[in-house]
């Protein structure tokens, strides 16, 4: 198992609900039983992952911020400077007054460090909370946007970088990101060495899947792919992996007994044999792949 | 003009299927708008015909003209997104992290940086196989600015809606509750919640309900794979009851899904009984229109 020892293995899928945080989840625990596991939750608009670990106890919970500028009218002398140089129309002149839209703020710093009169000190705003969560060899970090709040990226950036802080103590990362191939998605496996994409085997899931394949290879990741539900659909995925050389990491067995019980919210590959050794084959592939 | 969103919180629950269902029932009644713009998947059962596609622009990309730059790294120390690298002895612009603020350009003591309009995806016009017409998109790969190809599309929607003399746009709403999908709720006149019975598709759909509540837009439910778990399809019906919203339908776990998808069909088409079902379905979000016009988001 040492080629994955302090890797850090995002598991993404271009489409929703194909069993990413079903197969992060298990796939920690699994893992778990032999080394201490980092789990990261990125999927913060959604996110399920300590939904699925009952027995770990919440060690902290903390805000979330993101940085945005703040108006001293004391110092403002109504140049317009800020607005001008504001790409995404976050900040207005309205009058006597300078506004700031907090949502369209990028947290670029070009209107506060080019302000001629220091007049939009930086300060920060919260934007969600984090929550660290342990069981035995088993640590989980969530990352939750605010409801209303438009941006997930920087809530993806404070969970990875509030996780780091037990990286250290980890043998192995495991990263469970946001659905769909845009921003979130390229934010969320920006450190990883190896990117999972999970997908079932029907023409959505084949669509979704290669579109994320694209983007992970732009982005310069590793990938494979494990194919959830199998047997449930039809051959196009395997077509696909095959052609574009993709490696099928491993195949879940479609079973209902899967989603009653990842409906209950419990762990699965302690209860059904065929999932178990789905993940053994999985992490033996991804051992030969991730060198 | 009407605007009926098809949500889920949580992905993976059923809402393209039951979508492009619900747009084979309303045939020519509605325009239809898939707001998925980073996953577009209705077009696989909708049969689109391609036949108006433009280039959609939005936002900047910075780019550094190598003749003009002197490495002097100024660009490099503003960039707060770490999209200015220094590869092989020079300063690059990174073009997936790029968030195209502009900084780097005004501060360039050589002018060398120039700031262009970002090609980030395409956007399409078809008539599908009810008869209807169809606004749809691709967003660029690792593409930002995913909200803004959502409100080009709905407003493509709009104007087609409008000339065409519609009342009603049928829109699929992207997963989670981020920019896309607040994006697609402006002008919302009734948001459709396709949920499952499972802990996480609970947990999201409360989340995703909040948020609609904070932009006033009135919400139906669908439970499908209802027969999954009974426990919560019974929370579920207490959660609904609390919060006063109506479950319009249930429908019980079925492979027709997959197989109706494989043969490139809505299950209207493929299963007469789902014809039965999405017709009460379409008939309840009509009647819902109808009788209960009132807070709707502008």
């Amino acid at each position: 198992m040492s080629v994955l020892n302090h890797k850090k293995i995002a598991i993404a899928s271009g489409k929703g609900g194909t069993g990413k945080t079903m197969l992060s989840v298990n796939l920690a625990g699994f893992l778990s039983k032999q080394k201490r596991v980092l789990l990261t939750d990125l999927d913060v608009e959604e996110p399920n992952c300590l939904l699925l670990l009952k027995e770990a106890s919440v060690s902290e919970v903390v805000d979330a911020f993101k940085m945005i500028p703040s108006w001293d009218i004391d110092k403002c002398t109504f140049c317009g400077l800020c607005a001008k140089n504001c790409m995404f129309n976050a900040i207005v002149r309205l009058g006597p007054q300078i506004v700031v839209f907090k949502e369209l703020c990028h947290s670029c710093y070009a209107c506060t460090e080019l302000c001629p009169e220091n007049a939009l000190p930086m300060q920060e705003v919260k934007i969600g909370q984090l929550t660290h969560v342990e069981d035995v060899n088993l640590i989980a970090v969530e990352g939750q946007l605010k409801i209303g709040e438009e941006q997930a990226v920087p809530m993806i950036e404070q969970a990875l970088e509030y996780s780091t802080k037990f990286f250290d103590d980890s043998d192995i990362q495991i990263l469970d990101c946001p659905p769909g191939n845009s921003c979130p998605l390229v934010a969320a496996v920006k450190d990883a060495d190896f990117v999972i994409l999970v997908t079932e085997p029907t023409p959505f899931g084949l669509n979704d899947l290669s579109i994320a394949v694209e983007t992970v290879r732009i982005i310069g990741k590793k990938v494979g792919v494990v194919i959830n539900k199998d047997g449930l659909g039809d051959s196009g995925v395997s077509d696909y992996c095959k052609e574009n050389n993709v490696p099928i990491l491993g195949k879940i067995k479609y079973d209902q007994r899967i989603a009653s019980l990842y409906a209950q919210g419990e762990l699965i590959y302690n209860k059904i044999g065929h999932v178990n050794q789905a993940l053994i084959d999985i992490v033996s592939a991804l051992e030969k792949e991730v060198v | 003009m009407e605007e009926i969103i098809i949500l889920s919180g949580k992905g993976g629950t059923g809402k393209t299927s039951i979508a492009a269902s619900l747009a084979m029932i309303a045939g020519k009644e509605v325009v239809v708008a898939d707001c998925d713009v980073d996953a577009a998947n209705m077009h696989l059962l909708l049969e689109p015909d391609f036949h108006y596609s433009e280039d959609f622009y939005s936002g900047i990309l910075a780019e550094i003209d190598q003749l003009k730059c002197d490495q002097c790294g100024i660009c490099h120390d503003v960039c707060r997104f770490d999209a200015i690298p220094f590869i092989d002895g020079k300063y690059v612009i990174d073009t997936l992290y790029c968030e195209g603020c502009g900084y780097c350009g005004r501060v360039c003591p050589q002018d060398a940086i120039s700031l262009n309009e970002r090609l980030a995806g395409k956007v399409h016009h078809s008539q599908i196989r009810s008869g209807t017409q169809m606004v749809h998109a691709k967003l660029g790969v690792g593409a930002e600015n995913s909200g803004k190809l959502v409100a080009k599309v709905k407003d493509d929607a709009r104007k087609i809606a409008k000339g065409l003399g519609k009342d009603i746009i049928l829109v699929d709403g992207s997963p989670g509750i981020g920019c896309p999908v607040v994006s697609s709720l402006s002008g919302a006149s009734l948001a459709l919640m396709i949920t499952e019975p499972s802990m996480s598709a609970l947990h999201d759909m409360k989340r995703l309900y909040k948020m609609l509540s904070h932009f006033q837009i009135p919400a139906l439910c669908v439970i499908n794979k209802s027969d999954l778990s009974k426990d919560i399809v019974n929370e579920i019906h207490i959660w609904l009851k609390e919060n006063n919203i109506k479950c319009i339908s249930e429908i019980p776990f079925d492979e027709s899904f997959v197989h109706a998808m494989i043969q490139k069909k809505t299950l209207i088409e493929y299963q007469e009984k789902y014809h039965t079902a999405f017709t009460v379905m379409w008939n309840e979000l009509l009647d819902f229109l109808k009788n209960n016009k009132k807070n709707i988001y502008l």
